[in-house]
């Protein structure tokens, strides 16, 4: 197990966001985490990746209890994270933004080291001919690609990514995909927050589902389609959930288009 | 050095520091070595300002405190101690370092506008600590003997002495300021300042790379008070801490280009130069601070990246040169 | 005993007038979140106002003052307008300089117009002895218009159409652009409106100390350990931590040479800015 979380609680104030979230990872896998707005999944990223400490709970990485430590410190453990709202170091180059990746991650690599790092890492996210760009000058999508490379110059083990697909077009989410799939073939482990959902069903092993902050289900995208608490999570009566669940078994899974219409 | 042409953008720093000290030299006339003395403390001072301001993006509105203490301490050491100069000097630097240690510790935590006000505090706290100081003379200050000055061959001597060993710190400061900003340590703070949070996540330990960035900030400012108290004579609290004085940093390296090597050292000279013209003109000496203010609200407005940062961006192919 | 009372009591006073001074730039914070350091020029410009509109044309003072405040009002808005729009998205330090380059441009001016020799506006109602208080005039009546005027901005904020967007603008100025509130007028409003507080605590210091064009820095700097003590961005918090402040003004000189009052205050403010920066009631958010 590359990642263990153990009854991660986090309380703000009077708000619990994340409560009691217990699951593992093994290596290797890609595990998807999906849940309604709200249900706490950024949050519980926080506190793994140590932005917010747990109240409760312990977080294992590779056998090193590292609950509450600093984000500087999780990262050269080899945990790396990209962000839902993408955060580029605008006024400094692409190249530049990989590189830090690179020098303070896991392997904290000299400047040079890290220049041909930051070359590799942008072949691959196929970002090299806009290397010596200002960050800030990228399109949305481009910036999503430099956050990703940032965190792979890292050479992490693990890889936690934040609605990476948000906001992206059919096109760009098919190669996004691809390279997630890449990636996990290097042997890196991927923990993804998504709301595309024929994405993330497609590309994950295994799926966590949140929701009001507690983990509500665990298992193969086919479970989780078919899981009533999911269902009900996400349209909000039980009734509906029962009567949907009938209606698949007699007739299959249809296909809705926006308009409710079959 | 062997791959110089990694370095061109130490070139245009040095050259022009040196540049000053041989002109100066060659003129041989003392006014004009005190017009240049007073650029290159500028100069100094807007370099090391620039490592905290323009490299780490924490504006600090006390940076000339660490100068005001380095030279209380080094008059000190000097006038009640007896000690040389160049000893009087360590103990300025020494003491401003270890003031930003101290300070950044209590500080360096808080954000943007949280930090920027703390300074502004911290500034009105010393100078009136300072004023109320009986070993460092209260409001009155401090005197140096005349006899000081025999030791260094006389006074007019001694003068001169100092503006060669301020031509010395000033290169010292700049080849450190080049040395951050090229080095990872210097990348490390760049990701501070663009995004501190995201900086982190990278793994950039950003409380340590704060601490030495402010300490290594303070240090040569604390050696340059010292050797300017020293040239002075004397020394009060309003002359040591006067809070016009770390504005007018701010106002040369946001001119010159913040976070460049040669935006502080251009901001300074074109700043200090102007100032010295319009307060001997008779008709500006009155309004020598609005006009400072006026040039400073335009270069906020319009050109928030400074002469040099507004070419490197126009004419990228020069960024090499400009660093 | 008794002495210890005039002191307190007239620390309180004096505390009221510098938390409308204080409030005037925590307005201005808590609204756009700037720190509005031409402050000090602000309530200098007034005290000088005051002091030409009294001294000069013989107008009744506190009719002067109330002159100065719309002046102050007009000032404001127009500072925003020419400095501070363009940068106020931008990153805090330029707002910052904006804002310092308008104090160097105005006491630059004001320096040339009227040099920097104190002023003192002659001005004395004389003494009210109240139990075993005695205290000057002028300083109770600053006292008290100071309080009017706290009431005056909550009766504003809290009951009238304009002061219900500069509290929506302050929430969020986001979301209260998409309910139809005129930001970019009510920003400009906000700061002229901080302006006019600065501007009556001016005129108000004048009829009690004398002054110079420099003045304006040290009540700026009492408005910066105000607002850190009561909460940048929380008015009623300016209000207490301008009487905390005040008090401590006038009960310390009775322990420790005068000279010390200022190391105090720059002490505690770095002390409270480092460990709760937040202030001692918390900003309101």
């Amino acid at each position: 197990m590359i990642l263990q979380v153990k009854g991660l609680t986090k309380r703000f104030g009077g708000l619990t966001a994340v409560f009691d979230v217990t699951f593992d990872i093994p290596e290797g896998q890609i595990l998807g985490l999906i849940g309604p707005n709200g249900a706490g999944k950024t949050t519980l990223f926080n506190c793994i990746n140590g932005v917010y400490a747990p109240e409760e709970g312990r977080v294992i990485f590779r056998g090193q209890d590292m609950t509450g430590w600093k984000p500087y410190r999780v990262a050269r453990l080899g945990l790396a994270r990209t962000h839902q709202i993408v955060k580029p170091l605008s006024e400094l180059t692409a190249k530049q933004n990989v590189m830090v990746g690179a020098c303070f991650g896991r392997e904290e690599h000299s400047l040079a080291g890290a220049a041909k790092i930051a070359d590799e890492v942008l072949e691959f996210v196929g970002l090299f001919e806009r290397a010596e760009q200002l960050a800030g000058n990228l399109n949305v999508a481009q910036k999503k690609r430099l956050e990703l490379a940032r965190a792979l110059a890292s050479r992490p083990y693990l890889l936690l990514l934040d609605e990476v697909l948000a906001g992206l077009n059919i096109s760009e989410i098919t190669t996004m995909l691809e390279i997630i799939r890449k990636i996990r073939d290097q042997g890196i482990t991927i923990l993804m927050i998504e709301h595309v959902m024929h994405a993330i069903m497609n590309v994950s092993e295994r799926i966590l589902v949140m929701d009001f902050g507690e983990l509500i289900a665990k298992g193969t995208p086919e479970e989780i389609a078919n899981n009533e608490r999911v269902i009900e999570a996400y349209l909000g009566d039980p009734k509906l959930a029962a009567r949907l669940m009938q209606q698949n078994d007699q007739q299959g899974m249809e296909v809705y288009d926006d308009t409710g219409n079959s | 050095m062997k791959n110089w042409r990694n370095h061109l953008g130490l070139l245009i720093p040095v050259l022009s520091i040196v540049g000053i000290a041989i002109g100066v030299r060659i003129t041989g006339n003392p006014a004009t070595r005190e017009v240049f003395f007073t650029v290159l403390k500028a100069i100094a001072l807007a370099s090391s300002l620039n490592i905290i301001l323009g490299y780490t993006g924490y504006v600090s509105f006390a940076h000339i405190v660490f100068f005001g203490l380095g030279g209380y301490v080094g008059f000190y050491f000097m006038s009640v101690r007896g000690w040389s100069l160049w000893l009087a000097m360590l103990m300025g630097g020494l003491a401003a370092g270890a003031l930003a240690f101290l300070l950044g510790r209590a500080i360096l935590h808080l954000r943007g506008a949280y930090f920027a006000l703390a300074t502004i505090g911290v500034n009105a706290a010393m100078q009136a600590f300072i004023n109320n100081f009986e070993p460092f003379g209260g409001p009155i200050g401090m005197t140096l003997n005349f006899q000081v000055y025999q030791q260094y061959g006389g006074a007019a001597k001694a003068l001169e002495m100092t503006f060669y060993v301020l031509v010395v710190l000033t290169l010292i400061v700049v080849m450190v300021s080049y040395l951050v900003k090229t080095s990872k340590f210097g990348l490390g703070l760049l990701a501070i300042r663009e995004d501190e949070d995201a900086a982190e996540v990278m793994g950039v330990a950003a409380p340590n790379a704060k601490t030495w960035a402010y300490v290594i900030s303070a240090i040569l400012p604390g050696i340059v008070g010292a050797l300017f108290f020293f040239k002075n004579g004397n020394i009060e609290p309003h002359d040591a801490f006067p809070l016009a004085s770390s504005i007018e940093m701010i106002v040369m390296v946001m001119l010159g280009g913040q976070g460049t090597v040669l935006g502080p050292i251009l901001g300074a000279t074109v700043y200090q130069r102007m100032r010295g013209s319009l307060l001997t003109s008779a008709i500006f000496k009155n309004i020598q601070l609005s006009v400072a203010g006026a040039l400073l609200l335009l270069i906020v407005l319009f050109v928030p990246a400074g002469v040099v940062g507004w070419l490197r961006n126009r004419f990228p192919k020069l960024r090499r040169v400009l660093q | 005993m008794e002495s210890l009372l005039t002191f307190l009591v007239d620390g309180l006073l004096l505390g009221f007038v510098y938390g409308i001074a204080a409030m005037g730039m925590t307005l201005i914070w808590g609204v756009m979140k700037v720190i509005n350091l031409s402050h000090n020029v602000l309530i200098a410009y007034s005290m000088f106002g005051v002091y030409l509109l009294f001294n000069g044309l013989g107008i009744n003072l506190y009719l002067a003052i109330i002159l100065v405040a719309i002046l102050g009002l007009l000032l404001g808005i127009l500072i925003y307008i020419v400095a501070v729009h363009r940068v106020i998205n931008a990153p805090q330090l330029s707002t910052l300089l904006a804002t310092f380059s308008v104090s160097m441009i105005m006491t630059g001016v004001g320096t040339a117009a009227w040099t920097t020799s104190p002023r003192n506006v002659e001005f004395s109602l004389g003494s009210f002895s109240l139990g075993p208080v005695t205290l000057a005039g002028t300083r109770v009546v600053a006292g008290l218009v100071a309080i009017l005027a706290t009431a005056g901005l909550y009766l504003f904020l809290y009951r009238t159409r304009p002061g219900r967007y500069i509290r929506a603008v302050a929430n969020n100025r986001e979301a209260a652009e998409m309910v139809g509130v005129p930001s970019n007028q009510i920003l400009a409003l906000s700061f002229g409106l901080g302006a006019m507080l600065a501007a009556v605590a001016g005129g108000l210091i004048a009829t009690i100390f004398p002054f110079n064009i420099l003045s304006g820095m040290n009540y700026q700097l009492k408005s910066f350990v105000i607002g850190v003590l009561g909460g940048l961005g929380n008015p009623i918090g300016s209000l207490v931590g301008g009487l905390i402040l005040g008090t401590l003004e006038g009960i310390v000189p009775m322990f420790m040479e005068t000279s010390w009052v200022p190391v105090i205050e720059f002490g505690l403010f770095v002390l409270i800015i480092s460990f709760r920066p937040a202030g001692l009631f918390g900003a309101r958010q």
